[in-house]
């Protein structure tokens, strides 16, 4: 099967600083990858850039993204063509409406897969379910984006429009951080819900807690910008048990 | 790598205004320069009754004893008020076949903020043709609005025609002494509006889509009167989405309303003047005195403004709240950018029992843009029971942009209620790569939270207004984002 993300060699530097030394991963349609790490090996870094953020600078190698050249495109283009980032710290956006926004990202995305935009009854009756789905309180939805949310409600908020705008490839940027095991639950409920033979997820995360709920086909270490070992989910359950300390001097194995 | 930031600086700089500048008009005008035979002689060309012209001298004197304002928080060369010409008559526009003859550009920006075709013509200055008449159109218009008494009609004709109305409320809101420009807007003025809604009658149309017919021939000086009497209701709004060209760079208006016991004036103003170069140079001095008088019990008047043009804007649209029980409101949204810069906010001033006014101002400022709201509440003595609500927000679009406040609040009555709100945001790059990550462009994303900014303004607005000026800040707001 024709991979969904293919990175090879992939270097990023901010402000000089280099941060990502050389990744490689290959994530095929269906697969749930894992990305575990010790803080500042360059997780969140890895992150942002396959999104798009420019404050990060790619000085070195390759993204494939369902057959397209990845770091070529525009941040919106990346998200229309069904690339997803769920973000550690969802930003506020005061005085814009909660399912004002969601439906014009929602219609951005349907419009450039030259699908027709949804109406407000359509979408209310899309969201409605939706946010169900998430356990999302709908009064939040008439708020403005992420204003006075709870840390609970601002990831819930992530994955229900993750739910809303269905992505090829999904990539959760610690969605866990900061969730208590409720919502730890609801999260990777509304995560599981999503997975399917053509949907891909990337799942960063610190503790391989989550990684209970959102079982993953594939774990791989990020120590230092480089992927140092690669895995089955027992990798998760050996890192828990030793720590990231006995990798961190280990050599970089190569990733699949 | 060049941060997004510098290049949406970068953009707002550049990006010009659309329309020039109509020149090579006929005109028949006075010599530059302002002196008693000037005002004569304004005068006389409207041929008005010896009071009015006696009340423009006394104007005149007592302008030459005022010296122009330097608090406000705005800066411009020094202005030679010799050297403008106070009287010209009405001008012949160039008369174009169709709108095919129009700039394309002006045309797409007229589709775009949803401007009807008829109205393209008259503003574009096309020759009417039996497709659209607009003298008949104006002539139903003012025989509906006649048969419920209604008087809606320049300032001359209102001199000509109803001179004890005019006599009896000119100056009574904004005395010609009140300040130096409305000094001389009194002194020279030459035309305007006049409407007055008799007792009890709520006037069934916007006073808009007329208005809008006439707008181009109202001039530098202008002035407006509004009369509602007692229980009467009028929406009037002044001013066009549509770009506003204009030789003239001081802009001096003023406009008095005054509300009778249970009388209800909602005057809504949108002003796309021409904003200058990318140095600021040429753009219009807005220089406006606005004021409402609730002078009878109950009396409700509201201001709303939508100022995005202009090099300066120097306005505070008040109430004076006399009559008991009296409302006043302010709804503003002011966009500064390139070197543009306001200094706008409102008055509120409580005299009767129970009056309540409510202040809402949205400032946004981008580029060089400066944004000064300045607004003072008193409560006078007698001003039992008195409340205000005021909101005071300001956003900003890069980092060398200006946003300023300075909220007077003076209480003499213990038993007033007051709140005030304000904030200041950034419109900041995670915001924008959020918005990104769902598929909305740089562009889309500004719009998205400037409207979310200014919805509770919007709201205020004839509806179909609420549309164009969401487009108008779209509009202005294009090209500012890399």
């Amino acid at each position: 099967m024709e991979p969904i993300l293919e990175i090879r060699d992939l270097h990023a530097e901010v402000d000089g600083h280099p941060i990502l030394r050389g990744i490689d991963l290959t994530i095929r349609p269906g697969e749930v990858h894992s990305i575990m790490g010790p803080n500042g090996s360059g997780k969140s870094t890895l992150a942002q850039v396959l999104a798009g953020r420019d404050t990060y600078t790619v000085t070195h190698g390759t993204v494939r993204y369902r057959g397209q050249d990845l770091l070529e495109m525009a941040p919106e283009e990346r998200a229309c063509e069904g690339l997803f980032l769920a973000f550690q710290y969802p930003v506020e956006i005061p005085g814009v409406n909660t399912s004002y926004f969601l439906k014009a990202a929602l219609n951005a995305v349907r419009k450039h897969r030259g699908q027709p935009e949804l109406d407000a009854v359509e979408f209310l009756e899309l969201v409605r379910q939706k946010s169900r789905s998430v356990q999302l309180d709908e009064r939040l939805l008439n708020r403005a984006v992420n204003e006075g949310f709870s840390g609970g409600e601002k990831k819930r908020n992530e994955v229900f429009q993750m739910a809303v705008l269905e992505p090829h490839l999904a990539i959760l940027d610690e969605t866990d951080s900061g969730l208590d095991i409720d919502a730890l639950r609801v999260v990777a409920d509304g995560v599981n819900r999503l997975r399917g033979p053509q949907r891909s997820f990337l799942v960063v995360t610190h503790y391989q807690r989550l990684l209970d709920y959102i079982v993953p086909d594939f774990v791989h270490v990020l120590v230092g910008g480089r992927i140092v070992r690669s895995g089955d989910r027992t990798l998760a359950l050996e890192l828990e048990q030793k720590g990231y300390g006995w990798l961190e001097a280990a050599p970089a194995a190569a990733a699949r | 790598m060049p941060s997004t930031t510098d290049q949406t600086l970068q953009n707002w700089e550049s990006q010009e205004y659309k329309w020039g500048f109509v020149t090579d008009i006929e005109t028949d005008s006075a010599p530059p320069g302002l002196n008693e035979d000037i005002v004569r002689l304004i005068s006389a060309k409207k041929g008005e009754p010896d009071w009015l012209c006696e009340w423009r001298l006394k104007a005149y004197r007592h302008w030459l004893t005022m010296t122009e304002p330097t608090w406000p928080n705005v800066h411009y060369p020094p202005i030679d008020y010799q050297a403008i010409v106070y009287y010209a008559a009405p001008k012949k526009l160039p008369k174009l076949k169709s709108l095919d003859e129009l700039d394309p550009k002006l045309r797409e920006t007229y589709d775009r903020l949803g401007i009807p075709l008829e109205e393209q013509r008259l503003l574009a200055g096309v020759a009417v043709d039996a497709v659209f008449d607009s003298v008949s159109v104006a002539t139903t218009f003012q025989a509906k609005l006649a048969e419920l008494g209604i008087i809606f009609c320049s300032f001359s004709e209102a001199v000509r025609e109803h001179p004890d109305l005019v006599r009896k409320y000119l100056g009574t809101v904004v005395p010609y002494a009140d300040n130096f420009f409305a000094a001389l807007n009194s002194a020279v003025f030459t035309d305007g509006s006049f409407v007055y809604i008799p007792k009890g009658v709520r006037c069934p149309m916007e006073l808009s889509t007329y208005f809008r017919i006439n707008a181009r021939a109202t001039g530098q000086f202008e002035r407006t009167l509004i009369v509602a009497d007692e229980g009467a209701s009028v929406s009037y709004l002044e001013g066009c989405t549509a770009p506003m060209r204009d030789e003239n760079q001081l802009h001096a208006a003023v406009v008095e309303l005054v509300a009778l016991d249970d009388a209800r004036i909602k005057y809504s103003t949108i002003q796309n003047w021409y904003p200058g170069d990318a140095e600021g140079r040429g753009g219009i001095y807005n220089f406006v005195t606005k004021r409402g008088k609730c002078l009878g019990r109950r009396a409700h008047i509201s201001w709303t403004q939508v100022e995005t043009g202009s090099a300066i804007t120097w306005k505070y649209p008040s109430c004076i709240l006399l009559g008991d029980d009296s409302v006043g409101e302010f709804y503003s949204v002011a966009l500064t950018k390139g070197r543009q810069q306001a200094d706008t906010g409102t008055k509120m001033l409580h005299i009767g029992r129970n009056t309540r006014s409510t202040i809402v101002s949205k400032g946004i400022s981008a580029g060089h843009g400066q944004n000064t709201y300045r607004g003072q509440v008193r409560i006078n003595r007698g001003a039992a029971h008195a409340r205000n609500f005021t909101q005071c927000d300001s956003l900003l679009i890069g980092d060398r942009c200006g946003a300023h406040t300075f909220p007077y609040i003076e209480v003499h009555n213990h038993t007033a209620r007051m709140e005030h709100e304000a904030t200041t945001t950034k419109i900041g790059e995670d915001q924008l790569f959020y918005c990104n990550q769902r598929g909305l462009s740089r562009e889309d994303a500004v719009n998205m939270i400037v409207n979310g900014f200014c919805k509770e303004v919007f709201r205020e607005l004839p509806m179909e207004f609420a549309v164009e000026a969401q487009k108008l800040l779209e509009i202005s707001l294009e090209g500012s984002v890399g």
